[in-house]
Parts: C-alpha cells; structure tokens; sequence
C-alpha cells in the first residue's frame, strides 16, 4: 500500500507550484491555471484521506463537490477576464488597478 | 516495492514534472496543453488513493469541461492577446520570479516539514478506521456508496452546489455578452 506521506508530500508540490504561478505570472489566463494546480492539489489530499472512510465516503464526496465548484469558478474567471480584456485591452492584473474607467 | 508503488511513482513524477513544465513554459498554449498531461497524472493518483469515481469526474469535468473552456475563452478573444502575450513575455522581470520562488521553495520546505512531523499513517482516527475494517479495499465497488451518500446523507450540500452552479452558468453568461446589447 502506498503511504499517506507519499500523497501528502505529491499535493504539497503541487501547492508550491501552483503558488508560483500565482504570485509570479504575468498573465490572468496563467494565474487562473495556478490556482487550478493548487484547487488540485486540495483534491488530491481529500481523496487521499477518503480512503480511510469506506462506509461515510466524505473525503470523496467533497472531492467531487470541489471538482464542480472549480468548475464554476473557471466559468465566470473566464468571462471576468474576456470583459477585462475588453475594456483595458491587457490582461495583466498588475495594470488593472481601476474600478471604473 | 510493488507494482502499485512503482505506478504511483511513475504517475507522482510526471505529474510534478508537467506541472514544472506549465510553470515555467514560454507559451501559453503549450502550458495549456501541458496542464491536460498534469491533469491525466492527478486522474491516475486518484485511481491509485482507490477513488476510481474521482477521477472519472476528473477527466469527464476537468479535462472535458475546464480546459477546454479555457482554450475556447484563449483562442475567442483574438488574435491582439496572442501578440500581446509575445511581446509581454519577452520583458519579464526576473526580481519578481526570484521571490515567487524563494517564497514556494520555503512554503514546500514548511509544508514537507509539517507533513513529516505529522505523521499521517499513524494518525489516531486513521488508526481506528483501520481497526473497524473502514478502508476501501483495492477491489471495492465504491460507486454505488457514493451515489447512495450523496442523495442521502450529503443531500443539502448537493443541492446547494446546483443551485450554486446554476448561478454561476447564469452570471458567467451575463458578464460574457457583448457591451452594447447590455443595459
């Protein structure tokens, strides 16, 4: 069997590179896939966890419920970022600091 | 070492390794693809922490749903954000990666640190799951559980999430329509 540390340490990477993603791109489009990374990484622990709880299935419950909030969040990042485009014609989100025109 | 061990080291290292590759690609559109790569690895741990619906709901929404939104909201809004990309990589500030760096470097080291100190396998609930005979085993139908947990004991959360879900769709198509249509 493998081992929770061996999960544990796997999400924890990928947390770390999500992270990197996050506070290093200059891009909104790369920002969104780091903080994919690190929703992932955040699954990957629940699941890993869920496997001590065969009759309850919480750990796999709320994965699956984490998958389709992702999903939701995507969806209106996506079209934030397409009417930040619009109106300032970048996406880099160091040089949108304005609410309003 | 088994062959699950060996399976699990296989699909840890090609995921850690896109996943370096998405961070620090040069083009966007081949950081996406890679992205897909990472996602299949992570589908593949999944099956191996034996959640095989996880996963499955993994490449059906992640893979099916996300990135390809992701490539359609990339490719749909024109041809100036991939000049535009071009020209932004190539005046990258390398002070602000250095401390990007440094800053998940020592995150890690805190994380690994944490996790060993913790000692998961040993943990005092994780032990008595073991006890009562509440592990999933390898060769377990879990589907079933879970469709029966879900309509049963997790019904409210999984109502709220719908209706949550509806009103993001709802709001993501507002905000993506066209200025001048909208009032």
């Amino acid at each position: 069997m493998i081992s929770l540390t061996d999960f544990l340490i796997v999400s924890a990477a990928l947390f770390c590179i999500g992270l990197y993603m996050v506070v290093s791109k200059h891009n909104a489009i790369q920002i969104l896939i780091g903080i994919e990374l690190m929703l992932n990484a955040a699954i990957l622990n629940l699941v890993s966890f869920g496997k001590y709880d065969r009759f309850g299935n919480e750990g796999q419950t709320f994965a699956l419920f984490a998958i389709v909030l992702a999903a939701a969040t995507t969806a209106v990042a996506l079209a934030i970022i397409l009417n930040v485009y619009r109106r300032y014609k970048t996406i880099d989100p160091n040089k949108v600091d304005k609410l309003r025109d | 070492m088994n062959l699950m061990q060996i399976l699990f080291y296989f699909m840890a290292f090609i995921a850690v390794a896109s996943a370096l590759m998405v961070a620090s690609g040069k083009n966007l559109v081949r950081s996406i693809f890679m992205f897909f790569i990472t996602l299949f690895a992570l589908a593949g741990l999944y099956v191996l922490a034996l959640a095989d619906f996880v996963a499955i709901t993994q490449i059906v929404i992640y893979l099916g749903g996300i990135l390809v939104l992701i490539l359609f909201a990339f490719m749909l809004s024109g041809k100036e954000t991939l000049n535009f990309i071009r020209e932004q990589k190539s005046q990258f500030i390398s002070a602000n990666k250095v401390l990007a760096l440094l800053l998940a470097g020592l995150f890690f080291v805190a994380l690994v640190i944490m996790i060993i100190k913790t000692d998961a396998n040993n943990l005092a609930w994780v032990k008595q799951s073991i006890a009562n005979n509440n592990v999933i085993v390898p060769n377990a139908v879990m589907t079933d559980n879970i469709g029966i947990n879900l309509m049963t004991t997790y019904l409210l959360p999984f109502e709220v999430i719908s209706i949550l879900l509806l009103m993001a769709l709802v709001g993501a198509a507002h905000l993506s329509r066209r200025e001048g249509r909208a009032s």
